[in-house]
């Protein structure tokens, strides 16, 4: 993935925990344009390491004049998201992949539904734009815990079908209600917390609607652990991964040569075969098989972690 | 330099050649003396200056007589180009990445000025001047993916990517290696490839799916793929295979070496923005026997090559009627000598420094 | 016996399985001829499956019309062709909304030609399931001339819009609903093989 430095022009809270930032190419050159749900992958020099964050976009698609992302403060995370807040100054630069869509829409689609929970909002602002100017029938629901929180309203025009399921105010949303007589060849993304997602999954399929309607989002941030070993099979190298690095990060810190794209678990870019497997592995993709993961033969280094005596990988 | 378009013809009295340049950047496919299936990708990153791969759509002196062809093959069969209906928007960005490219890279020949979705469009050799405005289907003569692909050599498929897979769902197919695009649009990865045989079970096309999925805007991909053609025909259509089927049996020891060509795909792979697609252009070069062999390694590995070739893979490629006469034609040029790694013809042969740079 | 067991073959090539019932909710149902045995095999497995379906059998010269009958399915409807039927169909579809399930069973032309026009509707793929019984006659495009022959039983066969002789081939469009059929004697004019009935 190829990043390139691009200047930090704005920053702005939108609530207390989430703040939006634009970058734009320093020279003002245009930048690569997108589809709606696309993200980008932003490099933090984060003490002594590398940090690397995908964020969706959340700007027009077809605007290359910047991109814009919001990003939510999680104060239990490893530290991206702060640093983001904390560190990052508009006149900064920062290298930024170019845009890579794992959750784009189905063009063939007679109606799209798109519900959001909470940060989820973000893929569908770039996918509001698109869906607007092709003129496709569509209908979002947002779910926020209270309004205050609900980093989207700023963006989000005051349609008749778009609507806002604020708990706080007692309006919880009914997905059997947003699931039933959707005409044919409609189609649901939901990106949001992994409960919303399984619970959209559910619905569905209680109301009969095939997977391949469905479509769904959850970037992981790799979650933290204890330390652990690996050994490379290629150069007999042994690494150890710190308890907020992911295994990824400790590749890319000994310099080992490794593709990736969403660093979230979803897109398969990293998988990385296992020759020897002495322990558990803690597998948190969305990537592998229930039968890969079982083998143990495989894992992806960018969320998954190990404990135990020996993991040797074929790197 | 420019370039000097030949008048020539791809039907009928046959009269394509290639001049000495076309033949020393001839893509010739084969890096070593065998041949199988395999996911032999690459960056389509800058090659040698002068060769194909030196530019992202390459341009050569074939380029007014082959529009030439394909507006007759689109006049007898407008099937041959089509689009689903969700695919517009992938045609806008492959037109905007073609014109883009063109102008870049051959300023001379092509311009393009942008003033927001006002669009003008000079193309020189084709003698087409268009304003349109962009996005807007009716500002042009035919729907964006035909009016930039009747602009521009070799066959395009334009691939929607959805449910872990890749749908053929729009083409401009009309210099095909016996495919229907009329028959296999709207099918996924493995369906349209179903008839390929070994190639499955090696797993050649599952590698390929997730190589292809992952392309990105910035790191566009390329590969060779090739076959054999009887006269250079472009369209080798199975729509009108009982038309040209009957030339494939006129092949004799004495006209081999003139009317058996090499046909080489030169398949690019491109990330579109705004729809997601993926383009994947497939641009189709003929060279005969004779004007192969002139470069004395491809004419030894070329031999090799097809002599030892499984049969399975020459009934595929449909030549294996004509594959004894080809081998023995061939046979004369093999020396035994060992042969370089690449594609490249060894200095000794014809060096690339023969292909003039352009300015 | 109206079961047949196909042969492997290419990854285009539909594959078939008994009808499994995915209980009660809206179904449109569509068979013709042997097809009948298996919504009546479905429906013995799942009774509920009944509770919402729109039946529509094309007997062909089957009977099974008593029985059918007696599935008592909220809707039913005997035709006595997919043509005649073919606007009820579409009408069928054009109402449906999402979580609708199609179960198409008999003939491979039957099931090729509907499911196609399901999917012109916007039915998702996988809420179609088919179940083959009966005839093995193929429906073939004409790779030529772009005509569909319907219950071709040979290989080859002749083209009934343009006379061309054409081979039976296992490449199958899901969008056309049938197999691709190329002409055999291209490059030797008037040598023909030998007429031979089409193996499952």
């Amino acid at each position: 993935m190829i990043a390139q430095m691009l200047r930090v022009t704005e920053k702005e809270a939108l609530t207390p925990l989430v703040t939006r930032f634009r970058f734009e190419h320093p020279d003002g050159a245009p930048l690569p344009l997108f589809s709606g749900g696309a993200h980008v992958v932003v490099e933090m020099p984060y003490g002594d390491m590398l940090r690397r964050n995908a964020y969706s976009l959340i700007s027009a698609p077809d605007d290359g004049s910047g991109y814009e992302i919001a990003v939510r403060r999680e104060d239990n995370g490893r530290g991206g998201s702060r640093f983001m807040h904390g560190n990052v100054a508009t006149g900064d630069l920062m290298a930024v992949t170019s845009p890579f869509n794992l959750f784009s829409l189905d063009l063939r689609a007679r109606k799209h539904v798109l519900i959001a929970g909470g940060i989820g909002i973000t893929p569908f602002l770039s996918q509001l734009h698109q869906l607007s100017r092709m003129q496709v029938p569509f209908e979002l629901h947002y779910a926020a815990r209270s309004r205050e929180e609900a980093a989207g309203l700023t963006f989000l025009p005051s349609l008749p079908h778009i609507h806002l399921h604020i708990s706080n105010e007692g309006n919880r949303m009914d997905l059997g209600a947003i699931l039933s007589g959707q005409p044919l060849g409609t189609h649901v993304y939901t990106c949001g917390p992994e409960g919303l997602i399984a619970a959209v999954e559910d619905a569905a399929r209680r109301h009969g609607w095939p997977a391949a309607a469905l479509h769904s989002e959850a970037f992981l941030s790799p979650p933290p652990g204890k330390p652990f070993k690996v050994t490379l099979a290629r150069s007999g190298q042994t690494l150890t991964v710190g308890p907020h690095q992911s295994l990824l990060e400790a590749l890319e810190a000994a310099r080992i040569d490794i593709p990736w794209s969403c660093r979230g678990g979803a897109c398969g870019q990293c998988e990385t075969a296992v020759t020897s497997c002495k322990g558990r592995i803690e597998h948190n993709d969305h990537w592998l098989s229930d039968d890969d993961c079982a083998a143990q033969t495989k894992i992806m280094p960018c969320v998954s972690r190990f404990e135990g005596q020996e993991l040797i990988i074929d790197r | 330099m420019t370039i000097q378009f030949n008048d020539e013809t791809f039907r009928d009295d046959y009269t394509f050649f290639n001049s000495p340049v076309a033949i020393a950047r001839f893509p010739f496919p084969f890096d070593k003396d065998d041949y199988m299936y395999s996911v032999n990708m690459e960056p389509h990153e800058t090659g040698p200056e002068g060769t194909p791969f030196d530019v992202r759509f390459d341009v050569d002196e074939h380029y007014v007589s082959e529009m030439r062809d394909r507006a007759i093959t689109l006049d007898e069969d407008p099937l041959r180009c089509q689009s689903l209906p969700h695919m517009e928007l992938a045609g806008w960005d492959l037109l905007e990445l073609i014109m883009v490219s063109k102008a870049a890279d051959y300023p001379d020949l092509f311009t393009l000025n942008r003033d927001g979705d006002r669009w003008h469009w000079i193309n020189k050799p084709l003698g087409i001047e268009q304003r349109f405005t962009f996005g807007d289907p009716t500002t042009l003569p035919y729907g964006p993916m035909e009016y930039i692909t009747r602009q521009a050599q070799g066959d395009f498929a334009v691939l929607d990517q959805r449910e872990d897979n890749l749908w053929m769902d729009a083409g401009m197919v009309t210099s095909q290696a016996d495919w229907s695009l009329d028959f296999d649009i709207g099918m996924n990865f493995f369906e349209w490839h179903a008839p390929v045989p070994k190639a499955h079970e090696m797993g050649v096309f599952q590698r390929a799916l997730k190589f292809l999925m992952h392309v990105n805007q910035d790191t566009p991909a390329r590969r060779l793929n090739w076959t054999m053609t009887v006269n250079p025909r472009l369209d080798t259509s199975p729509e009108n295979y009982h038309k040209w089927g009957p030339e494939k049996r006129t092949i004799t020891p004495e006209n081999v070496g003139q009317k058996q060509y090499l046909r080489v795909e030169l398949q690019t792979f491109w990330r579109l923005p705004r729809s997601n697609a993926l383009a994947f252009p497939i641009r189709c070069y003929l060279i005969n026997l004779e004007d192969l062999t002139s470069v004395p390694k491809w004419g030894r590995r070329l031999h090799r090559v097809l002599r030892d070739l499984p049969d399975e893979l020459a009934d595929y490629k449909g030549f294996a009627v004509n594959r004894p006469v080809i081998v023995e034609y061939l046979s004369k040029f093999d020396d035994g000598a060992p042969t370089s790694a690449g594609i490249y013809p060894d200095e000794t042969d014809v060096a690339l420094n023969k292909v003039p740079a352009r300015v | 016996m109206t079961r047949v067991t196909f042969s492997p073959s290419i990854l285009s090539r539909p594959v078939y399985a008994p009808l499994e019932s995915h209980g009660a909710g809206p179904t449109i149902m569509l068979c013709d001829a042997e097809g009948a045995a298996a919504i009546l095999d479905l429906a013995e497995r799942d009774p509920a499956v009944m509770d919402y379906a729109h039946v529509i059998y094309i007997p062909s010269g089957s009977d099974y019309t008593v029985r059918m009958r007696a599935l008592e399915a909220r809707q039913y409807h005997e035709a006595p062709s997919y043509d005649a039927i073919t606007a009820r169909y579409r009408k069928a579809l054009a109402d449906a909304t999402m979580g609708t399930r199609l179960y198409l069973a008999g003939t491979e032309g039957l099931i090729g030609k509907a499911a196609a026009e399901a999917l012109a509707a916007g039915l998702p793929a996988q809420a179609i399931q088919a179940e083959h019984r009966g005839s093995i006659a193929r429906r073939m495009q004409c790779v030529h001339c772009k005509g569909v022959t319907e219950d071709v039983t040979t290989d080859p066969f002749t083209c009934s819009h343009c006379g061309l002789t054409l081979f039976v081939r296992d490449h199958f469009s899901r969008r056309l609903g049938a197999f691709q059929g190329v002409c055999v004697d291209a490059e030797t004019p008037g040598e023909v093989p030998e007429r031979q009935e089409i193996l499952p």
